[in-house]
């Protein structure tokens, strides 16, 4: 076929029929709407939580004030003396978490390090679905492995320590979250090219030194923010705590006595019948906030450490 | 000066390269001791043979140029040289490379020893993601040399050698990821002289960079032969005819000819190298 049999009209487009290409923008326009629909759903839902959380504590917050929130060290909603020292809880919550990230971040950081840096190809590939399987164990299993297990076990030598405690589950869950962290942080590594860990060998560096003196540093982004994420994780937990930690709270660091987590706290309330309406139920959705702030600001912390650390390679 | 000549080089491509100035003919002819011998060396990648007994050898203090077609093997040669192929599983040597005048063959060797004798500079400029400073001092640190008034006098030492010393001086302890692509590689030669290697091995140094930074590399090359021993792999023809005393040709892993830089390309012995060396193919 020559050019001069063509049809005359310019806007041919191959053959392609008007009404085949009204229906081609018409489907164009269409799956562009479902797609924005299903991206707006996400932030629909988040602002949803927020405004739930935030309109549900400001009238608990016109009961008790923010001073006292913050300051008081009990936390009593259901007593006759009620008191509503938000830090009770905080301060069981920070100690879990702090045992929990002193086992994942040395253990996650020696286990990635060998993973990305140690590991035969075969090894690494033999060790990677065990993790994935650690992390596949519903955290209820983990509950009942710290409470029935761990305990007792840390108590054949710590004679003080009491059933319900911060410590076993504290460890526990650093168990849980070590596959995240290890895994998040090893793929962090392996994205280092290797003309960099090359540069490292050809000055004489032992395996190991090209770990921690080039892989770490310049993967430092993908760390920090696995074990931020981690930290967040921890934070966040509650069937582990709710379960091995008791549900009394306490203000105070002592890892050895049980005490209320603000997870805990959140499902000892939901699960009793308390009256809508009163403060002590409104105090859960102030407990509910003040985790939503400390995850958000963990996150908030994580995502300028990326930037802040971020490798130009 | 000598950069503008080099760039009007660059610019006019040639099929007869031009040859060094300071080739090895204005040299006191072959009084040279060798700093290192390759003796019947082959090597493996997994099943794959990419050196077939292979013979060089390497003139102290001076610069050996392999040149060749890609995949002819000169790279491999190169990173034999430091064992960076024990790095990568499934490759196997068998030959010899005598560092001289100790005799010591770098295959049978603890490759990590080796790599504390022989520095590298790569294709791509990798500094570490440290100061400049540190970039240069990391080689000091991995030998154990600590003491703060001995590292500053080798870093600064290295940096002027390698001829950035006073675009950096004033920003030592600034990211070296701050640098042009032209100046991190310098880094990356200051790095690698820091230590003082016995060889100094570099592949297609300058193959990343614009022309000016190219011709700051040669003319830095140019200047260090005279105190190190270098082995450079280039692409570049006219680069190889520029800087090196001695060119060595391969082909698919074959040594084809060894010359002094001059012999080899106005007069070379076979028909191969001529082909290559005029252009005809590769």
């Amino acid at each position: 076929m020559t050019i001069s049999s063509l049809p005359a009209s310019a806007a041919d487009y191959g053959g392609a029929s008007a009404a085949f290409l009204r229906r081609r923008a018409f489907w164009n326009r269409v799956s562009g709407y479902i797609l924005a629909l299903a991206a707006a759903t996400s932030v629909l839902v988040t602002v949803g939580i927020v405004y739930v959380l935030i309109s549900q504590s400001i009238p608990f917050f016109q009961h008790v004030s923010l001073w006292d929130f913050l300051t008081d060290t009990q936390w009593t909603p259901v007593f006759e003396d009620a008191h509503f020292g938000v830090m009770t809880l905080v301060s069981a919550t920070v100690t879990v978490a702090g045992i929990a990230l002193a086992l994942a971040i040395p253990a996650g950081l020696m286990l990635a390090i060998y993973l990305s840096e140690f590991a035969s190809p075969r090894v690494r590939e033999t060790i990677k679905p065990f993790l994935e399987l650690l992390e596949a164990v519903p955290t209820v299993v983990y509950g009942f492995f710290a409470l029935l297990l761990v305990t007792p076990l840390l108590q054949t030598f710590m004679p003080n320590l009491s059933g319900f405690n911060l410590l076993a589950p504290g460890l526990v869950m650093g168990i849980m979250i070590l596959p995240y962290t290890a895994s998040v942080s090893e793929d962090a590594m392996r994205s280092v090219p290797m003309g960099l860990r090359e540069a490292g060998y050809a000055l004489g560096y032992s395996r190991f030194r090209v770990a921690t003196h080039v892989v770490i540093p310049a993967a430092l982004s993908g760390i920090t923010a696995a074990f931020i994420l981690g930290m967040s994780r921890a934070v966040g937990e509650t069937m582990v705590v709710a379960i091995a930690a008791g549900q009394n709270p306490r203000f105070g660091f002592d890892p050895t006595q049980g005490a209320s987590t603000i997870t805990a706290y959140i499902v000892q309330m939901t699960m009793g019948d308390l009256p809508h309406g009163t403060v002590a139920y409104q105090s859960v959705f102030a407990a509910g906030l003040t985790l939503f702030v400390i995850t958000l600001f963990f996150n908030l912390l994580g995502f300028y450490l990326r930037r802040r650390f971020r490798e130009v390679y | 000066m000598q950069t503008t000549t080099k760039l009007a080089m660059n610019a006019t491509p040639t099929s007869q390269p031009a040859v060094a100035s300071h080739s090895a003919a204005q040299h006191p002819a072959e009084t040279a001791t060798l700093r290192a011998e390759v003796r019947n060396l082959d090597f493996w990648y997994g099943e794959k043979q990419a050196l077939k007994a292979v013979n060089l050898p390497i003139h102290d203090c001076k610069v050996t140029a392999l040149i060749g077609p890609s995949g002819c093997g000169k790279s491999t040669l190169l990173r034999c040289f430091n064992r960076m192929h024990d790095l990568y599983p499934g490759n196997r040597y068998s030959g010899e490379i005598l560092l001289q005048p100790e005799n010591q063959n770098l295959i049978d060797m603890d490759p990590g020893l080796v790599r504390l004798r022989i520095g590298m500079v790569f294709q791509k400029p990798n500094p570490f993601p440290k100061s400049i400073f540190e970039n240069v001092a990391a080689g000091l640190r991995v030998r154990g040399v600590n003491n703060k008034a001995l590292v500053q006098e080798r870093v600064e030492t290295a940096l002027k050698g390698a001829a950035i010393w006073d675009e950096v001086k004033d920003r030592l302890h600034e990211s070296a990821y701050g640098l042009s692509g032209g100046q991190q590689q310098r880094l990356c030669i200051a790095r690698a002289l820091a230590p003082q290697p016995d060889i100094l091995l570099l592949d297609e140094p300058t193959s990343a960079l614009d022309p000016i930074a190219t011709a700051k590399i040669e003319d830095l090359l140019t200047e260090l032969h005279k105190r190190v021993t270098i082995v450079i792999v280039t692409h570049n023809m006219q680069q190889a005819a520029r800087i090196s005393d001695y060119t060595a040709y391969m082909h698919m892993g074959d040594m084809v000819e060894f010359g002094r830089t001059e012999d080899l390309f106005t007069h070379p012995k076979e028909q191969r190298t001529n082909d290559y060396i005029t252009g005809r193919f590769g």
